[in-house]
């Protein structure tokens, strides 16, 4: 019982070790083709558009309800207490361009497209597509994986920024509707408290996600082994391994932000 | 000329390849024959690149596969080797004309606009025309394979590697894709290493024929010694036998439980 206990602890450590040296050996040779500048800038259009305009109204919508939610709430919370909803405005800028909004974009476009590439790489892999670029002599980290990084990187600081506006859009219409906040206290309440400080701390963490989400999914994809279940299984792990770090990640960008001032 | 010299494949701690010694003279067909997971494709990987040894050495014109450096090195390696996938490999987001020019842009000089007329030249070499918008998922089987093999010559290689090219085929088709690796040989004049089960293929294109079994070469020879010899692991596989010293592990059926 213990040794079989021991044995699959160390097993799984070996494993966790073996994973974590080809992500690192991932990253160095896709920043190595980055420094030398030899992008595919075709496919990374591709890519961005794939990702952005595809992304753009599931992330849009989540955000404005999300808007909608912290409004509904900040107004009940606040009349509960002084009997008039305040700071609606404030705190759902607050929370969304700040936090909420890179955040969930981030986790949203994992979910969606993070999931695509890793399933597409998977099964170019187990397809042996992955072998037959080496052998019509290009790399498969500089065809595949550096477009899909670059597009991340361009694409969801846009979507972020989207979401801003529609989580904002959406607080306002609660605002309005539900509590009768005239248009002028709202936005008041945002312009007012919000600094470009701000707005820079939060687009700051999206180029962190990105980078994690499009570098993680093309690692998973690019080791599936197995056949159709070792795709599934390469993408589930995918989209669960980028969204846990996307929030972890999000812890210590933040600390380090504000270490910096950029609070 | 491609040399095999003690090449050994280890995969964590078990060896796929364990010696292997071969020797592919300039305008042969070696075909290698063998049991499912004797190593055939992991000799075939080795010999482009795919792999590293984990010992022994694989020359080819003089130079030490493993120990090709710069990006130029490897390119001028590569764009010698045409290789033909089992499953043909083609890009699914690509067109049939665009799968085929894929290795001209990344091998060779040619100009893009030459691009397509030599994908279509290739087609016709192939047995093929006015494909070349098509989607690899508007292919039937033998129209894959016959695109992956035109995507294998494009950029007019001095050898080709042929991973079991008639596995999935029907008997037919089969002989076409036969037809057409001899004809290749005629008109390219190339060097080619066939990995196949197929014993009538084998006969068929072979001029030289090696027969794998348990990561070491067992057997080789002519197709009319393959067709003689008494060797007891040749002859099983040949003949097809399910008796005799290549034993396969098969878990014994112990019934189904009510």
């Amino acid at each position: 019982m213990i040794e079989r206990l021991l044995g699959g602890t160390g097993r799984g450590l070996l494993e966790a070790a073996e994973q974590a040296g080809q992500f690192a050996m991932l990253t160095r040779s896709t920043h190595g083709w980055l420094a030398r500048s030899r992008v595919e800038w075709r496919q990374a259009l591709i890519q961005m558009g794939r990702i952005g305009v595809g992304s753009l109204p599931v992330s849009s919508m989540t955000a404005f309800f999300t808007g909608m939610v912290l409004a509904l709430q900040t107004g009940a919370t606040s009349k509960h207490f002084f009997n008039t909803p305040l700071f609606v405005g404030t705190v759902v800028s607050f929370a969304l361009i700040m936090e909420l909004g890179p955040v969930m974009t981030a986790i949203v476009v994992a979910g969606r497209a993070g999931a695509a590439i890793a399933a597409e790489l998977g099964t170019m892999k187990v397809t042996e597509q992955v072998d037959a670029l080496y052998t019509l002599g290009t790399d498969p980290v500089r065809y595949l994986v550096i477009p899909r990084l670059l597009a991340f990187l361009a694409v969801l600081p846009l979507l972020t920024v989207a979401s801003d506006f529609a989580g904002v859009l959406g607080g306002y219409f609660v605002a309005r509707v539900k509590y009768g906040i005239p248009s002028t206290v709202f936005w008041h309440d945002i312009v007012d408290n919000m600094m470009v400080r701000h707005f820079v701390h939060g687009f700051l963490k999206t180029f962190v996600f990105a980078w994690t989400v499009a570098m993680v999914c093309c690692f998973k994809g690019l080791r599936t082994r197995g056949g159709a279940e070792g795709v599934g299984r390469a993408t589930t792990e995918a989209v669960v391994a980028s969204m846990t770090l996307v929030l972890v990640l999000d812890y210590f960008a933040t600390a380090l932000l504000n270490a910096l001032g950029i609070t | 000329m491609i040399e095999a010299r003690g090449v050994v494949k280890r995969f964590g701690p078990r060896a796929v390849l364990r010696g292997i010694d071969l020797r592919i003279e300039s305008g042969e067909t070696l075909v290698i024959i063998g049991g499912s997971g004797c190593g055939k494709s992991t000799f075939l990987k080795c010999v482009i690149g795919l792999h590293s040894p984990t010992e022994g050495s694989v020359v080819v014109d003089g130079a030490d596969v493993a120990k090709l450096k710069t990006e130029a090195e490897v390119a001028d390696y590569r764009r010698r080797f045409g290789y033909l996938f089992q499953e043909g490999a083609l890009f699914d987001s690509l067109t049939v004309a665009e799968n085929i020019s894929f290795g001209l842009r990344y091998l060779t000089d040619v100009p893009p606009a030459k691009h397509r007329r030599i994908a279509s030249d290739c087609l016709a070499l192939v047995g093929l025309k006015d494909v070349e918008d098509f989607k690899p998922a508007e292919l039937s089987g033998g129209m894959k394979k016959r695109v992956a093999l035109a995507r294998a010559i494009a950029a007019q290689p001095s050898y080709i590697l042929y991973d079991e090219p008639t596995t999935g085929l029907d008997p037919i088709m089969s002989d076409v894709i036969n037809d057409l690796i001899l004809d290749l040989q005629r008109q390219l004049k190339v060097t080619a290493i066939v990995v196949t089960h197929d014993m009538k293929s084998a006969y068929k294109v072979g001029t030289r024929i090696a027969m794998f079994h348990d990561g070491v070469v067992q057997d080789h020879g002519t197709p009319d010694h393959f067709k003689t010899t008494k060797n007891p692991y040749v002859r099983q596989f040949v003949d097809g036998l399910s008796k005799g010293p290549i034993q396969m592990r098969i878990k014994e059926f112990e019934g189904v439980e009510a």
